[in-house]
């Protein structure tokens, strides 16, 4: 009933998780069964070993949060020779959330993710807003979208997600680039850039000023971002954006997501993943749907 | 293991100003929570929330299946969690963290540095050290006597000693000029506000004392997933949710030298 395919990655259900809000999956294994998900797409990994960005890092704000991490990560040695030989034996899809600051950082760190027989996609994340060099740099440009996601399809064979940022005139424009450069799916959408300032002490609440906004907040923004993108490009589309409910989901289908993507909720209920699976299922059967399939696009 | 759970709220005292505490009845068989471990507390019916509060835990007792939370009021959350009566239900995220050393041999000699909300978790680990046969000293100190939220209590587990900066009750002065602070101990454990924990921390380094902090930064999942809280280790930034909130002092020199 729940089962949809993302290019050639097929999910038994849309529910994965949003890269940063859900480590390496193993921090909820006491909450949840893993195998439930449809996929989880593991925090972004770099090059090398990245420290992140100075504390404080996150700040709530209405209806959502703030975070600055900066890609703080073990690199991709790490990943390969340590943390994928806890996770590879799960019954669902891991998806590495693939980072860097050059070309070659983001076609070194996929081609060593190629190699990994479980790990059947990777999500190319061109769209950090904290971190000084590449990330969003490479998202907000159409010309550079392409140029990183054409470089990064040499390299990689599996299926390719690209993750958007919302930090853009046009998200439309960035769909179709990284579509025409190879790109199997987009994601969509990465944090909006904020800021948010104490008061009290006349300062930012952030050591590094800035950061990106998450949660129930960004979520109509996202279903917006979603709808367009999906009228826009041929490839499926993943949506995120402040999904805490199965009804939140359900909205993004209709949007045109075939999959999305939990985030901050995982912080406020870290079980909420397979609430919102079971809650889609209910859902359907409430509604006489018996293909989750025939929702998406519908609106 | 931890476990998403509603607790019962069965009782709910007000401490002075500032503090207050639940006890909380788990009513099946509740999950074992090591000294110095915290739980995730959701905040209900305060919209500026969303949120899980990070909180210590002050007491636990196992047998009657209940776990007591000691809160200062510092904001919308906390303000919130004053105002919950008996009979209401807390979702909480717990044992979270990773808590104090407390095996330590028998007739050992230990000091418990505590500082403001900073004395929450202490009594829990007072009460384990004492039925160990650990020696404990119990050094609390505020502003003033009002902001220290329990006091006597501690004086179960050992020798209670008091420091305020106005001199309002015990030694006029910090915890770290109180005589009994400078006396000879096999291990130095403290919470409170950052700049005591530091000068705790150096002084339990110059005389060669194992020491344990209990940091408290800025959380979201409380589970070593988005990696918000980080503090600066010898070892670069770790999670104070994860790797934390204790930490032992033997990796932590860039932080208490600074």
């Amino acid at each position: 009933m729940l089962n949809v395919n993302i290019h050639n990655l097929k999910l038994k259900n849309p529910v994965m998780t949003a890269s940063g809000t859900f480590g390496y999956g193993e921090e909820f294994a006491d909450f949840i069964d893993l195998n439930r998900l449809g996929g989880f797409v593991v925090k972004g990994t770099t090059g090398s070993h990245r420290e992140g960005n100075p504390y404080p890092r996150m700040v709530e704000t209405p209806s959502g949060m703030l975070n600055s991490v900066g890609l703080q990560n073990g690199g991709v040695e790490k990943f390969c020779s340590e943390v994928y030989h806890r996770i590879k034996d799960l019954d669902t899809n891991i998806i590495v959330n693939v980072s860097g600051s050059s070309i070659e950082e983001y076609c070194s760190v996929a081609e060593q993710i190629d190699a990994l027989e479980r790990v059947p996609a990777i999500e190319l994340n061109i769209s950090c807003p904290n971190v000084k060099c590449g990330g969003m740099g490479f998202g907000t440009d159409p010309k550079m979208a392409a140029q990183v996601v054409e470089a990064v399809r040499k390299v990689y064979h599996k299926t390719l997600i690209v993750k958007l940022s919302p930090n853009v005139t046009s998200i439309v424009d960035i769909a179709k680039a990284v579509e025409g450069a190879g790109a199997d799916s987009v994601s969509l959408i990465n944090t909006l850039l904020g800021m948010a300032i104490d008061i009290e002490h006349r300062r930012p609440f952030m050591a590094n000023i800035t950061g990106g906004l998450s949660g129930p907040a960004v979520k109509p923004v996202a279903v917006r971002m979603v709808w367009q993108v999906a009228h826009a490009v041929k490839v499926p589309v993943v949506g995120l954006g402040g999904i805490c409910t199965a009804e939140d989901a359900v909205e993004f289908l209709m949007a045109g997501a075939t999959a999305i993507e939990v985030g901050t909720a995982n912080f406020i209920d870290p079980a909420i993943t397979v609430k919102i699976i079971d809650g889609m299922e209910q859902w359907c059967k409430n509604h006489g749907i018996n293909d989750i399939n025939d929702i998406i696009g519908i609106v | 293991m931890k476990e998403i759970h509603d607790f019962t709220v069965l009782e709910r005292h007000r401490l002075g100003e500032s503090y207050f505490s639940l006890v909380l009845g788990h009513g099946a068989e509740m999950q074992s929570v090591a000294p110095g471990q915290f739980v995730e507390v959701m905040v209900e019916g305060e919209p500026k929330v969303m949120l899980r509060r990070p909180i210590s835990v002050h007491d636990v007792n196992s047998e009657r299946g209940t776990l007591t939370l000691l809160v200062q009021i510092v904001g919308n959350g906390t303000r919130r969690l004053s105002q919950l009566v008996e009979g209401d239900r807390l979702n909480i995220v717990y044992p979270l963290g990773h808590g104090f050393t407390t095996d330590l041999p028998t007739g050992s000699r230990a000091v418990l540095v505590g500082g403001g909300a900073g004395t929450a978790p202490l009594f829990h680990l007072g009460k384990v050290l004492c039925s160990k046969g650990v020696d404990c000293t119990v050094i609390l100190g505020g502003r003033t006597e009002s902001l220290i939220p329990v006091s006597d209590a501690f004086a179960a587990f050992g020798r209670l000693c008091i420091a305020t900066d106005d001199g309002s009750r015990g030694h006029h002065g910090l915890v770290t000029q109180h005589p009994a602070f400078a006396e000879a101990y096999d291990m130095v454990y403290t919470c409170g506000p950052t700049p005591m924990m530091k000068a705790v921390a150096r002084s339990a380094a110059e005389r060669g004392i194992r020491c344990e902090v209990s940091l408290e930064n800025m959380m979201a999942c409380g589970v070593g997933a988005c990696l918000c809280c980080v503090t600066d280790t010898d070892q670069g930034h770790r999670c104070v949710c994860k790797d934390g909130p204790v930490f032992d002092i033997s990796t932590m020199k860039k932080w208490y030298q600074c």
